[in-house]
């Protein structure tokens, strides 16, 4: 289904005219601070947006999913959730044990799911993505309310995700995370594209003056 | 007094009172959560219109609407046909059009603030129309069971509509509310008063019984 093309989109006065294309392989990390459209950018390509102007188009149907900042998790047990999941998508529910193995929550499977901690919350989330073997998967600053172990967690079950052959598009503000889970870096400042790099290269030599502000840590206004 | 309440099969009065309130609950909870979750999660030209006159039905004056079930139900009326009239079947029609809004607006409510907690992970899931709305008919269930008491609590403390379409008629359709209200004008308050307190302490049973299993699967389900 990839790669994914956005050709002169934007978003109100979020997202400038921009053009880019996602392409299948290595993961891709959307990097920028607090406000610089990367939500927004995630949800118009999942889809969740219509761009106000411009192009959003798969090579092919396929299917993706989404993880969010803050899980939702449907009042029902762990187990429901993940088949709610798979029965939405035309799948059988066997899987769903699976994929709860995958992240490390078979022993809560008959839990109900809002009594989790916020890091089994994000897991269960993870393994509802699993369940569908997506051939994208979208993270929108996954851990961005989880504490370090949580954290830890929630990265091991995306590079899980990246070795079984998923496309990894992940937007965070986390420099250590960037690098620690990115191949390319695609970095974002106030609604459009200033430098899209191998992340070896973008963390080492920045091109431009907002990317290694920001990695510097400075204000990239300041 | 004791023996006033054996002469005037007290119990017969209980028990069809409770029959015409919970089958009017019954039928306008089946009719209203699913109007609802319609309004709530529908886009429709008309919807702010619609949801003025749902929360404006809350309000209807029950001797309106025993007027417009007597007038439909009348011999002559276009439902004088079915025979309903001074029959238990009118009062529960009468109870089910007062008490539908009460339920369908409450519910709405419920059901919209959830659907905005939950819209982008359901269509993420690819949920939507029906499937989204049962889902959060089901995951709103127990701020539902508010919406549900609040339709009892109107049902079993109304006069005017089951006065007009019952007719108050000894053995066949007199309730507790008509009951009362007929004792009163004759001047016999004691058992008025009885009747009134028997009521109260029937609705107060039923609130609690509900609160309670509400709160049980609540701390179950988080």
């Amino acid at each position: 289904m990839l790669p994914l093309r956005l050709e002169e989109v934007s978003f109100l006065h979020i997202i400038k005219p921009l053009s880019l294309d996602i392409e299948a392989g290595p993961s891709t990390i959307i990097l920028g601070a607090n406000g610089a459209g990367k939500s927004v950018l995630m949800r118009l390509m999942h889809g969740l947006l219509a761009p106000t102007a411009g192009k959003i188009s798969w090579s092919s149907s396929g299917r993706q999913a989404m993880v969010f900042q803050r899980p939702i998790m449907l009042r029902r047990s762990v187990l429901a959730n993940v088949v709610y999941a798979l029965k939405l998508a035309g799948q059988r529910a066997d899987a769903a044990m699976e994929a709860l193995r995958e992240v490390g929550l078979v022993h809560l499977a008959h839990k109900p799911a809002r009594v989790l901690s916020g890091g089994e919350q994000q897991r269960l989330a993870l393994a509802r993505a699993w369940a569908l073997h997506p051939e994208v998967l979208f993270l929108d600053e996954p851990t961005a309310s989880l504490d370090p172990s949580a954290t830890r967690e929630i990265e091991a079950v995306i590079r899980a995700f990246d070795a079984a052959g998923t496309k990894i598009v992940m937007a965070t503000h986390n420099l250590g995370q960037a690098r620690r889970l990115g191949d390319e870096v695609i970095y974002l400042h106030q609604g459009r594209v200033v430098e899209r790099a191998p992340a070896d290269r973008f963390f080492s030599q920045p091109a431009t003056a907002e990317a290694a502000a920001f990695i510097k840590g400075e204000l990239p206004w300041g | 007094m004791l023996d006033i309440f054996a002469d005037l099969r007290l119990w017969e009065i209980v028990v069809l009172s409770l029959e015409v309130s919970l089958a009017a609950v019954l039928l306008a909870t089946a009719l209203g959560l699913p109007l609802g979750a319609a309004v709530a999660v529908g886009r429709f030209p008309g919807r702010s219109a619609a949801i003025v006159l749902l929360n404006a039905l809350m309000g209807l004056p029950p001797v309106v609407v025993g007027l417009a079930v007597y007038l439909l139900l009348s011999r002559a009326g276009p439902l004088g046909e079915l025979g309903l009239l001074f029959t238990p079947g009118a009062m529960v029609i009468a109870q089910t059009v007062l008490i539908t809004p009460i339920i369908a607006a409450l519910a709405r409510q419920a059901i919209e603030d959830a659907w905005r907690e939950y819209e982008e992970q359901l269509r993420s899931l690819g949920a939507h129309g029906i499937g989204a709305a049962l889902t959060l008919i089901w995951d709103t269930r127990f701020s539902l069971v508010t919406a549900v008491l609040a339709g009892l609590g109107r049902a079993s403390a109304e006069v005017g509509a089951v006065m007009i379409v019952g007719g108050n008629i000894d053995g066949v359709t007199r309730v507790m509310t008509t009951t009362i209200a007929l004792e009163t004008s004759k001047g016999d308050l004691p058992l008025a008063l009885g009747v009134g307190v028997v009521l109260i302490a029937i609705v107060l049973a039923l609130n609690a019984a509900a609160m309670l299993v509400k709160e049980a699967a609540q701390r179950r389900y988080g």
